[in-house]
């Protein structure tokens, strides 16, 4: 593999430029500066919320230096509370390119467009004259989720995707599973997974708190096109979702932006901590993919039984397609076909190493389906967390 | 009688077996020893009850609870959403026409 090498040491294997608005007042500017470079890894991302958010500051420091991003580009309105200066502080002391344009100073629409063009013009040459440095699966961080789940998906795609982490943590890399809403159900037998009792405690505590918070909002994680598919209830989704960890023991747990110290297993806990105050945990699945990425996951393994088609900016999503029907109508869509376990034409082992192989090939130039077409959708919102606890990290 | 293979028995301690591939209206499906008319599509994914079912009692897959029944649930019969729930958080779904 190749990787372009940051000076944090981590490597990225994407070499995206980001154009963060910061307020959805200057999303239009921000888009409009990117649609000019369309095909160059120009990607927009960013806040739409006007009021202060330390869970959106963190998130957008860790989005713009993620590994697979070589530089950002931040434009403001200029009277939202996002504290800019401190996220182009952050991004500059990466040492990555970065420039401020404020809509409000700069004098308006036209001209911030036309100073950040300039901008990404210049920036994107000096990203393009980078040369990539060997990469090793043991520096990887790959996240994984479902989205669209059905019947199919907890037998056919999500332990395909669990074993290609076994194989991906056998080789070193870091791995993120998550979405503690849909592990109910399971908490108890995740936390005999645990690599210390403490940990285990932790995990239990993270899928009580879901259960409260999703009580509270009066409906569970779980979408009408998971019934319509064959899932019945919450602890049916979440059994078929938690065959997305494999087998390996757990090593610890996550918030989003908390990066993984080591290879090995995490779990991501995406449930807000105190009382339920933004609404729903992820509003969608490109939520979630948002915050594995602030964990830094170069990759994520997307599993979909009804077809969900949606890609990612940053970091590629390769989707993996539980349901034999669902591939024959998108395969377009689907970088890898599940379905064929259900149809006896593959084994769950056979389609795991399919993924990690793809997983590494990415590190090789190749791209994923949602990738070539162009899907690079973002979204953040509103959350509250109080800090990882003691236990929750791999000491030593 | 061998249950058939178009149903997917993931745990021998599940009262559930998962459909492999679309079930029509009519066709016959052996299950625990019995030849059952499916009375309505069932599409891939979906369950059936492995034996019958009394109101109340667990649905158990992958040999782990999913829900109770509840409504008692014939032997071969459709398992989904009109007849469990969820011991944790109700199920949303829209009226049948708007799916």
């Amino acid at each position: 593999m190749k990787g372009y090498l940051r000076k944090d040491g981590r490597k990225g294997i994407r070499n995206v430029l980001v154009v963060v608005y910061t307020v959805e007042c200057a999303h239009h500017v921000a888009r409009e500066i990117a649609r000019s470079f369309e095909g160059h890894d120009i990607q927009v991302i960013g806040f739409p919320g006007c009021y202060p958010n330390d869970y959106a500051r963190l998130m957008l420091e860790r989005l713009c230096t993620h590994p697979n991003v070589g530089a950002a580009l931040l434009i403001s309105l200029g009277c939202e509370c996002m504290d800019k200066n401190r996220l182009a502080a952050t991004i500059r002391e990466s040492g990555r390119p970065t420039e401020l344009l404020t809509i409000q100073a700069v004098g308006g629409t036209r001209t911030t467009i036309e100073q950040g063009r300039a901008w990404v013009q210049s920036t994107r040459a000096l990203l393009d004259a980078q040369s990539p440095v060997d990469m090793a699966v043991s520096e990887l961080v790959v996240g994984t989720i479902c989205g669209g789940s059905d019947g199919t998906s907890g037998i056919t795609g999500n332990p395909a995707a669990g074993r290609a982490f076994d194989l991906l943590i056998g080789d070193g890399a870091a791995c993120i599973f998550e979405e503690t809403g849909e592990l109910i159900g399971c908490e108890h037998i995740m936390a005999a997974r645990a690599n210390t009792a403490e940990l285990g405690q932790s995990l239990i505590d993270s899928v009580a708190k879901a259960a409260r918070y999703y009580a509270t909002l009066g409906y569970g994680s779980f979408a009408v096109g998971n019934a319509t598919g064959g899932l019945s209830t919450i602890e049916e989704k979440s059994l078929g979702a938690y065959a997305k960890s494999g087998a390996s023991p757990i090593s610890g747990m996550l918030k989003p932006g908390n990066l993984p110290p080591r290879g090995g297993l995490y779990l991501l806990d995406v449930v807000p901590d105190g009382e339920v105050r933004f609404g729903f945990p992820n509003i969608n699945d490109n939520a979630e993919i948002a915050e594995l990425m602030a964990c830094g996951a170069h990759v994520n393994l997307f599993v979909t039984g009804r077809g969900s088609v949606v890609g990612s900016a940053i970091s590629p999503v390769i989707k993996i397609c539980a349901n034999p029907e669902t591939y024959d109508r998108m395969a377009d869509d689907m970088d890898v076909n599940a379905g064929r376990i259900l149809r006896s034409e593959a084994s769950i082992d056979e389609v795991g190493y399919e993924i990690r192989d793809l997983v590494v090939s990415l590190g090789e130039g190749a791209r994923t389906r949602s990738e070539e077409l162009g899907h690079q959708e973002f979204i953040l919102t509103y959350k509250s967390f109080e800090p990882l606890g003691p236990s929750c990290l791999p000491g030593g | 009688m061998r249950d058939d293979p178009k149903l997917l028995i993931l745990n021998m301690a599940d009262n559930v077996a998962t459909v492999r591939t679309r079930l029509r209206a009519g066709d016959v499906v052996a299950v625990s020893g019995v030849r059952v008319e499916v009375s309505a599509d069932i599409p891939l994914g979906h369950k059936v009850a492995r034996a019958a079912i009394a109101a109340g009692e667990k649905i158990i897959k992958l040999g782990a609870p999913i829900g109770y029944a509840t409504e008692a649930i014939a032997l071969g019969a459709h398992v989904h959403t009109h007849n469990i729930a969820s011991a944790y958080i109700p199920t949303y779904t829209l009226p049948k026409d708007t799916q």
